[in-house]
């Protein structure tokens, strides 16, 4: 070993002796994504990573603010009708990069694209809230039966098929990122390659080598370029937490999106101003299979719930400032005054709970004679297992067998799918800031995405009503209540609201956390 | 010889058209598909993603399919990655592995064939005991220990080299890489050819030199090393091949845009289309080192002629 460090260390000199590491630059931002992009067309885009990336390229309708609520990106004005369903759009005078002016129609094209069912994006049903989007996406309609329409080159009109008090914010989504009609015509599937690729963001796509980075470079062209501090924003697919970590002391990166919670105590005692940690719109729950006896008996569930011991999850196994969760919708979530409606144990010392929990198994017909065996599913991850293992010692107390099924997380989310489990875990990260984007999954109508199958007609049909309310005071309530009949029958059990963990240089100026963890480049500025 | 070369290369075919067989339908029996995700896709718009990947077909038709594409050299779109091809992304990862690798086993072969061979000259010596114990270090310590060890003292605490990263290519990011991936081949030739030199040096042909008054540099460096870069060399066919085509966990700690980690996560992603092409790419690569090998073995001795 030792003579092999006396080759290195000569090796390591010389490169010295030229300055090896490759100092930072003043105007060029550097990113540790965390992930490799699958695309930079956003209209097959599903990840947060990707979404870093395509919302600097490209800018819908409405754009994120530096705290990332929606403020006016491609329209420069907006009417909502009296009744909620109908939005009238003004569009500024914008341009694409290549100097061809943005259009309504343009906006027109990109819609009617997402929702083709030949196209088969991922998440077109985003936008099923738009009159037409459902039926058109499943092949049951033409696209004209689409309810988007160019009044003329800058006026747009969307009709909804209900009053979706979130749809201005949705606007701010990829899905709603309008693609150059012109390229795309050109050069099909090609055009998002670096040599064909045009956009209407603060940035232009320099390149893109597989594994190694995406660079981007200012787009001049952009109306609020003069107000665009950071020339070039190079995006590092490193998923390596622990490397990751090292680049950013070593000062070659300048964000870093995510960290090893491993690390936390380390990171509070050595770099406590950079390290970033901030509510997120994330729940992370267990979900009990309610077509699977014993887990279709709402006191069974009630029973493995109330003995998970929350707090001393978050503070002893997890440590990165989780916030225990007794509500399926995080707290601050969108267009929700009324707020989430917690469990009514919430507040009841630990022992209480266990003692509830123990009664409620033994009505059940559960006890010493006849203790509960169950299965717990949970996909592939270091922290997934930990929390698994705590909450089977939890579960123990209750006289209930654990057993512990840890599945890749293909094989995780099939089973899920396919309601082929005891208890799951699964988490849910909000598309869009409102209470509605996490209830949604315990309505029945939601299919496959409602893992445990929760069937509640009164709950259903609180949600459709709420649905089609255009006022937002009676909309929240409605949801509220759905949400308290969901916490009394706890067909999933949430554990922890997410947060998100940064860590920024002390270079960057401007960087705002938020609920959405969005901080867009066009923002930000070094200084160094 | 070149018939033999000629045989060996026609033979290549039908064993790859085995190896894709039997990998095409092992993967499909594994639970999970490329589009399960965090995510559950709505039903009707699963039923456009699979169609627009041909994935609701029988599975023997998509298996024509394959095979017909690949008969063309389209080796399909990937399933993870929309925006590059299978082909695109083994061609622009290649490079960066065939470097890394390159260098790696090179820098492999010089030391630890110098370092096995001082050993051997002087058995049973200081020298021998520090070089054998270096080397049962270095292939105890896995890669996955010795690259953060590696980065946190040259890159954190030194800042003499990158931490990670492949910047514009240049040469200082792939040094620590390039170490981290030759210690344990240095550890490994070295006590492969100490080995196997102690063994020739005892050997009678050795002794007939020696006995014919040759001085004792020409002795080790034309006859023994000769004689004793055998089992080196049959070692060094599949370990050239795994080196050069990538290591996942050199790459992944060291963010290089190889070939390495497409096999791993390509069958963590389930993207069918991207695990065929490395294994076939890799089937090639293995298979063409072998038979290098076996014609270096003809070289190197005597006694194997083809």
């Amino acid at each position: 070993m030792i003579r092999l460090f006396r080759i290195v260390l000569p090796l390591a000199c010389a490169l010295l002796a030229f300055g090896a590491t490759a100092q930072a630059q003043e105007d060029v931002l550097r990113v540790a994504n965390v992930g490799e992009p699958k695309t930079l067309d956003p209209h097959f885009v599903s990840g947060t990573w990707e979404n870093r990336i395509v919302g600097d390229l490209f800018m819908g309708l409405l754009t994120e603010a530096p705290d990332a609520s929606p403020v006016a990106g491609m329209a420069d004005s907006w009417e909502i009708s009296e009744d909620g369903l109908t939005y009238t759009f003004t569009l500024g005078d914008h341009v694409w990069s290549d100097g061809t002016p943005v259009t309504a129609e343009d906006f027109v094209y990109s819609m009617r694209r997402i929702l083709n069912p030949e196209l088969a994006a991922e998440y077109a049903s985003l936008l099923y809230v738009i009159e037409g989007a459902e039926a058109v996406n499943t092949g049951q309609a033409e696209p004209g039966a689409l309810g988007v329409t160019a009044l003329d080159d800058k006026t747009l009109q969307i009709k909804l098929v209900g009053p979706a008090p979130y749809f201005l914010e949705q606007l701010t989504h990829y899905t709603a990122f309008p693609v150059p009609p012109h390229v795309v015509e050109e050069h099909g599937n090609d055009w998002i390659k670096a040599e064909n690729i045009v956009s209407n963001g603060p940035y232009v796509l320099n390149e893109w080598v597989p594994n190694a980075q995406v660079v981007l470079d200012k787009n001049p062209q952009f109306y609020d370029a003069d107000n665009v501090a950071i020339e070039q924003v190079i995006f590092y697919p490193q998923e390596d937490r622990s490397a990751v970590q090292k680049r950013f002391q070593a000062g070659e990166i300048d964000i870093a999106k995510d960290f090893d919670s491993g690390q936390i105590d380390w990171l509070k005692e050595n770099l406590p101003e950079q390290t970033k940690i901030a509510p997120y719109l994330g729940i992370y729950y267990y979900v009990f299979n309610t077509n699977r006896e014993p887990f279709s008996d709402p006191r069974v569930r009630q029973a493995l719930s109330m003995a998970i011991y929350r707090e001393a999850l978050t503070d002893k196994v997890l440590k990165t400032g989780e916030i225990p969760a007794y509500s399926f919708v995080p707290p601050g979530s969108g267009n929700y005054a009324s707020g989430p409606a917690y469990v009514d144990w919430k507040d009841l010392p630990y022992a209480q709970k266990l003692e509830r929990a123990k009664a409620l198994l033994a009505e059940a017909g559960y006890g010493p004679d006849n203790p509960l065996e169950l299965e717990l599913s949970y996909n592939t991850s270091e922290n997934h297992k930990r929390i698994a293992i705590a909450i089977q010692s939890m579960w123990k107390a209750l006289g209930v067998e654990t057993n512990l099924f840890n599945r890749e997380v293909k094989v995780h989310y099939d089973k899920l799918k396919e309601n082929d489990f005891d208890v799951a875990r699964a988490a849910w990260i909000a598309d869009y800031n409102d209470a509605q984007n996490f209830l949604y999954l315990l309505e029945t109508r939601s299919g496959p995405q409602n893992y445990g199958r929760y069937d509640n007609a009164r709950f259903n049909e609180l949600m459709e009503t709420a649905a089609t309310t255009a006022d937002l005071g009676a909309r929240s309530e409605l949801m509220s209540e759905a949400e308290a009949i969901a916490m009394n029958d706890q067909p999933v059990a949430p554990i922890y609201y997410y947060v998100s963990k940064n860590l920024v240089s002390d270079d960057v100026a401007g960087w705002v956390p938020n609920t959405k963890d969005i901080q867009r480049t066009r923002w930000l500025s070094l200084n160094r | 010889m070149l018939s033999y070369i000629l045989r060996r290369l026609l033979s290549l075919v039908p064993t790859l058209l085995i190896i894709i067989t039997v990998a095409f339908f092992m993967m499909r029996l594994a639970p999970g598909g490329p589009f399960d995700q965090e995510r559950a896709l709505p039903p009707a718009i699963e039923q456009n993603v699979l169609a627009a990947y041909g994935l609701d077909k029988p599975l023997w038709e998509q298996y024509l399919n394959y095979v017909g594409g690949l008969l063309q050299g389209d080796f399909g779109p990937s399933f993870a990655v929309r925006d590059f091809s299978v082909a695109e992304l083994l061609a622009a990862g290649f490079p960066a592995s065939l470097q890394i690798g390159g260098f790696a086993i090179l820098l492999a072969i010089l030391i630890g064939v110098s370092l096995g061979t001082v050993a051997a000259l002087r058995q049973n010596s200081r020298v021998d005991y520090l070089v054998m114990a270096s080397a049962m270090t270095g292939i105890a310590i896995p890669n996955f220990v010795m690259a953060p060890l590696l980065t946190l003292i040259f890159g954190v605490q030194l800042s003499w080299l990158p931490v990670a990263g492949w910047g514009d290519g240049a040469f200082q990011y792939k040094i620590l890489p390039i170490v981290a991936l030759a210690l344990p081949q240095v550890a490994y030739i070295a006590r492969l050819t100490r080995g196997s030199m102690v063994e020739v040096l005892g050997a009678n042909f050795v002794r007939t030199a020696r006995a014919k008054g040759l001085r004792e540099k020409l002795v080790v460096m034309r006859h023994a090393l000769k004689g004793a870069m055998l089992p080196v060399v049959s070692y060094l066919g599949p370990a050239t091949a795994a080196v050069i085509t990538g290591s996942v966990v050199i790459e992944t700690i060291f963010d290089i845009p190889g070939i390495g980690r497409y096999f791993v996560n390509g069958a963590l992603n389930r993207d069918y289309t991207l695990v065929m092409g490395v294994m076939i790419f890799y089937a090639v690569i293995i298979m063409v080192l072998n038979l290098i090998v076996d014609v270096l073995y003809g070289l190197l001795d005597p006694k194997v002629r083809h």
